[in-house]
This record gives structure tokens, sequence and C-alpha cells, in this order.
């Protein structure tokens, strides 16, 4: 679960992580006030779920509150296209507006799992504000990586050196050394998949601070945060998400004209892969689960037909706690709800596969049913044209 | 034999009274599965479909021999119930959970390390010895005793590869379900080591997925170590960068986890990769034969 920038430093500085002065404002009007309480001279920066923001036009050091508001007009409901945010962009809806910070050295910070370990990693470098892959690729020597014991969690002695190894020294090495071990605990406390200070800086005036700040929740433990639901902004979100979220699906939108159901994530892939193959475009990832009921497999349908783009539906499931009849039940009752014309081919394999067939055939929509995989590919192509 | 279960292994359920966790007791009842035990905090003493319910795991293995866990409990008490488990002394324990969070795996996935119990899982379909034992949720009936060994990061993905193994006459020895999440207990190459040494497996079938680089590390250990045959698919050539596909795991990020770079790294150490999944059949008799036609040189 991704947050804005503005939300990630307030947690931050909950756990004693030095954030510059900033508002969040949701008009032009509130970002002038914002701007004459930081000044005058502030930064104002578009959150989006999505970084890159800077070279959009998404972030701004401006001179005076009234330059402020004119930039926030301009940004306010705008699409903002970055590398991270797809062709379709985001919409701006909130703007963080900050002091302006004169920046001395700027660093890279971050803490995630590292998949090849299964241990948190803690990720370090001097080369701050730039994309940290970028640096891997060209410099790796200037990347420190720390893996962190599972037990023993992470030392101020091992903080101690890293913050040594970025080239600070004295009082602000010191600083430093609270900053990461504060950072490891919101990575912990919060359940975070990410928590990354990029830039993490030493102002002119000698201090510390977090520039920028990105935290991921780890979807898997939202039940356990009650506060993170309503952290959530969904203008981030495509609709189609949000609903299919609310019935526990998986979707993605994608940009074709076949609508997918299948059930199970690696299936739901190989349906796009084989779709792609046969000279289809999927229009979507939806992945109904197992132990889907009626009611799900028709919320699903819904969903995908809600997206104008789809001309037809591949239907490709292969029961085993799902039943291939109760499949059948929920297309038709959602087909038929929406009154929905549109050629579907469905694929069945597993339980109650004869049953399933049979309501469908019965059933008077326009359906056709793929003796395999790739027959019913190749079937739904055709009817698409 | 095949790997890891077989119609002696003796089966606790944790979580045996939850609703999913009684279906599946059922249906793998059905298969021919020897499930001697469940656990459910606090309602040790009762009786469940004939099958004694305990408390703890330690109980039930004082009481039952059971040697094997089939874990069913939710999320919140997932973690804990594999390191009751492995406490126990259990040979292996398969979890079926799906969601648990990242945090809780990691302190587990180090004490396993310590530990003799072997984990399959979290968010696994199971594990399968056909015509033996069934541990998980995936539909027996697909499945048909052979010398294919399979290891999957997928579940209904799984089935298909299954059926469409079974369909052109290649039964399989056992079928693992390794799971979706970042953190796992065995992952492929555990898997493959054991079907490496298992006399009744001839060849491997392998299905990953985008996210990560355990596929790659995989691809490696093959070709050090691998004496038989390995055919691959990898699914996900068609998902876009940085949107998690379903799996906590499957999410390509900052470039790495691509589909493209799997299947490279893979045919480039040896296997054979199926270019479609309509195709995962043939690419095992494909990769059969070649080993048959080096065999005969």
């Amino acid at each position: 679960m991704n947050i804005h920038e503005y939300q990630a430093k307030e947690i931050l500085s909950a756990y004693g992580i030095p954030i510059p002065r900033g508002r969040v404002a949701l008009t032009a009007d509130q970002v002038e006030r914002a701007a004459k309480e930081m000044g005058g001279r502030c930064v104002v920066k578009a959150q989006i779920y999505a970084g890159g923001r800077g070279k959009a036009g998404g972030v701004k050091l401006v001179h005076h509150p009234e330059q402020a508001q004119n930039l926030a007009k301009e940004l306010f409901g705008k699409t903002l296209v970055t590398p991270q945010t797809g062709p379709g962009g985001l919409r701006v809806r909130r703007i963080l507006v900050e002091e302006a910070v004169d920046i001395a050295r700027e660093f890279y910070l971050s803490i995630t799992l590292d998949r090849g370990t299964s241990r948190y990693v803690l990720i370090a470098s001097a080369e701050g504000g730039m994309e940290i892959e970028e640096v891997a690729n060209k410099s790796p020597e200037k990347i420190h990586t720390l893996a962190i014991d599972p037990y023993t969690g992470l030392r101020p002695y091992q903080a101690r050196h890293v913050a040594l190894q970025l080239g600070l020294t004295g009082s602000i090495c010191e600083d430093c050394v609270a900053l990461i071990l504060n950072l490891y605990r919101v990575c912990l406390e919060k359940d975070c998949a990410l928590v990354e200070i990029n830039p993490l800086v030493v102002t002119q005036a000698g201090w510390l601070m977090a520039m920028d700040a990105k935290i991921t929740f780890d979807d898997n433990a939202i039940f356990r945060h009650r506060e993170y639901p309503d952290m959530m902004d969904y203008s981030q979100l495509d609709p189609l998400e949000i609903t299919a979220g609310k019935y526990d699906l998986a979707y993605i939108k994608l940009s074709g004209s076949i609508g997918c159901l299948v059930n199970g994530a690696g299936l739901a892939m190989a349906t796009l892969d084989v779709l792609k193959e046969y000279g289809g475009e999927p229009a979507n990832f939806l992945d109904v689960g197992g132990g889907a009921t009626r009611e799900k497999v028709a919320e699903a349908f819904k969903i995908i037909l809600q997206d104008h783009d789809v001309k037809g539906i591949f239907v490709n499931i292969f029961g085993g706690i799902m039943r291939c009849d109760v499949i059948a039940h929920g297309i038709i009752e959602a087909a038929s709800e929406v009154n929905c014309t549109l050629p579907i081919v469905v694929r069945m394999d597993g339980s109650q596969v004869e049953e399933g067939k049979r309501l469908l055939t019965e059933s008077g929509l326009n359906v056709q049913c793929g003796d395999n995989l790739g027959d019913a590919a190749a079937r739904i192509v055709a009817m698409l044209g | 034999m095949s790997i890891l279960i077989n119609k002696k292994s003796r089966i606790v359920v944790q979580g045996i009274t939850g609703r999913s966790g009684l279906f599946h007791t059922q249906q793998c009842r059905a298969y021919g599965s020897n499930i001697v035990a469940g656990v459910t905090p606090g309602k040790g003493g009762i009786h469940i479909e004939g099958i004694p319910v305990f408390n703890t795991v330690a109980e039930a293995v004082k009481y039952t021999e059971a040697n094997v866990s089939m874990i069913f409990v939710p999320p919140p008490g997932a973690a804990d119930a594999i390191l009751e488990a492995a406490a126990a002394g259990l040979d292996l324990a398969v979890c079926i959970t799906e969601g648990i969070p990242v945090r809780d795996m990691v302190p587990v996935k180090a004490n396993l390390a310590h530990s003799a119990m072997l984990l399959v899982g979290p968010n696994c379909p199971g594990v399968i010895t056909p015509g033996e034992c069934k541990i998980g949720i995936m539909p027996g009936h697909i499945h048909k005793p052979g010398t294919i060994g399979v290891v999957s990061r997928s579940g209904t993905l799984t089935y298909e590869a299954v059926k469409q193994l079974t369909d052109v006459g290649l039964g399989q020895s056992t079928c693992v379900g390794i799971g979706g999440d970042p953190i796992i207990g065995m992952n492929f190459i555990d898997v493959l080591s054991l079907f490496n040494e298992d006399p009744e497996t001839d060849g491997v079938f392998m299905i990953g997925e985008i996210g990560g680089a355990a596929e790659e590390e995989a691809a490696y250990w093959i070709k050090e170590h691998m004496k038989k045959p390995v055919a691959a698919f990898i699914a996900g050539v068609t998902a876009p960068p940085g949107k998690r596909m379903g799996h906590a795991g499957a999410i390509i990020t900052g470039g790495k986890g691509k589909a493209e770079d799997k299947i490279r790294t893979l045919s480039e150490c040896g296997v054979t990769v199926a270019t479609s999944p309509t195709r995962m059949g043939e690419a095992m008799l494909t990769a059969l034969a070649a080993a048959g036609f080096q065999a005969t040189i």
C-alpha cells in the first residue's frame, strides 16, 4: 500500500527523524497561506503515488506566496506523467508546501526486504538525490548494504559503521546513528515493505533532515493497522481497482480489449501471455482467487464490463476448490444483470466441468466454450475480429 | 517414496476447526491421506469427523505420532503456528495460509535454518504424491502417478501444467507448490535437490513467475548439479512493471524480476523453456527426449 510523501514524513517525524517544516494543502488558497507561513520562499511539491515528479514540473522552488498560488492553480487537477506513473499519469489533488532548505550534502538511505536472504537490508549511499538504481548500475561500490540480523536487530555499532561510511563525523555522525535506528523501528513497527529517504541531507546549518520520503506498507499487514485504510488516497487509484479491492479481487487495468477473469495469479498472468501469443490484447489482469463465491464472480464480471475498452471476455478457470458450475452461475447472473451481449469464451477445467459448460451453453448468452487453453484463446481473438 | 510425503505420512492439521481447514481435511482424507490429528487451541479433547483435536502440536505428536503438518491457521497466527510445528519436532510443515505479514516470516525463516523441520509455503497449494498422499488444496483427480517432479510458485497454473503432463502420458512423482510470498520455506533449489536424488523421479517441470531472482538462482544450480532433464514455464512475460500481480512476491521492481530475464537464464543453463502456457507438456517431452537422445550417444 502506497502513501504520499507528506504522510511518510509525518511518520518519520513521529519517530524523531527531522523533516522540513511543511503544510499539506488541498486548494491554491491554502497553498498561498502555507507559502506565507514558510516565509515566501518555499518548495511546492505535488503529492502523487510516484517519484520522478521534478522533471514533470511537480516540484518547484518559488519565491513569493503569489507564485506558489499560481503554480498550485496549474498543478491541482493536473495529470502528472512521470517515468514512474505509467503513460496515464496521476492526478494531483494535494500539494505539500515546505520551507526551502539550503543543502550541503545529500545521501540515500532505505530499508527493505532482501528476498535473497529473507532479511531486512539497510541500503545507504553518499550519492543521494539520484535514482539509486542508476547508482547501483554505474557505481555499485558507492552503495553500502547491511543485512539486519532478525534476532539482534540493527545495532548502534552497525549504524555507526554506515554513518562513517557516508563520511559523517562528530556529533552529526551520532545524530545519523540515532536516525538509522529510528528508521529501522519505523520499518518494523509500521510493517513497511519499503522505507526510503532520498535525499537525506545535511543542511548548510549542519542538521540532518529527510528531504523526501517514501513509505510502502506491506499489504498483508494492513489488518493490524486500523488507521491505514483511512490513509489511502483513492484519487491515485483507478476506480475499477478500488471497486475490485472492496470485493477482495486482484484487478489491474491494462490497455487492450479482451477482459479476463481467471482464478489464481500465476494462471492469470499466463492467460495474459497466451492471449498476446494469439494476437489479442488483454484489457485487464483479474484474479478472482480460490474459493470465490458466485457473488464474487458476478462482481468480477461487472467490473470487467465497466471498462469501456472491453469488447469481449475470456474466462479461464481451473476449478479445484472453485467449482465450474459456481463460476457458470456467476457469469450468467452478471451478464444477465448488465444485459451483456459481448462475446464470451469460457475455458474451464477441474471439478464440475460438464455441468458448468452445460449451464453456459444453455444460458442464451453469446458464449463459446474452449476445449483447452490454446483453443479458447484462439476463439476469443477470432470472435473479436 | 518420491519426495517429502507418501502413504506413510501421518498428518496433523493446524487450524482443523476453521472452515477451510475442515473442508480440506475432508478432501485430503478422501484422496487417501492419513490424517491422524488436528490442532485448534481451546478445542482440545473434541473429535471432528473422528479425528482427535488437541490444544497443541506437541500433544498431537505425543498421542498420534504425527510427523507432518498441514497449516490452515489464519494470517495473524500462522507464523506462530509454523514455529510451533518446528518446536514439536515435525519433519515437514505445509503452510497453505495466504496473507502472512512479511515481518512475521523473517524470524521464522531464520529459526528454521537451525531446525530439522522443512517448510513448504506459505501461500501455497501444498504437496501431493499422486496415488499416495495429498497435503493441500489441489484437485487430486488431475494428477497421475509417474516419474516427473513438479515444482511451482503458483497454484492453478500448476494444475494446468499437471493436466498437460497427465494428458501427454507423463505422470508425476511429487508436485510441490512452494508458494507466492516473498519469504517462503523451501525454494526451487531445495526441491530440485530432492528430486535430483529421488530414484523415482526422471525429470522435473518448474513453473516460475515475475518477481525476485529465485528462478535465475535455480538455473545456475541446475547447470552445476542437476542430473535429470528440466523443463520450465515462466508466467508474466506480458506483466507490466511496478504492479503487483496477485502474489505478494510477483512484482517487478527496479527492472529486476522480469520474465524475459528468467527465461533467458534458464535456457542458457540447459532448461527447456516452454514458449507458451499451452505447450508445457510438450516442453517436458522435449527435455526428456533430449536427455534420452544424449544418453544413447
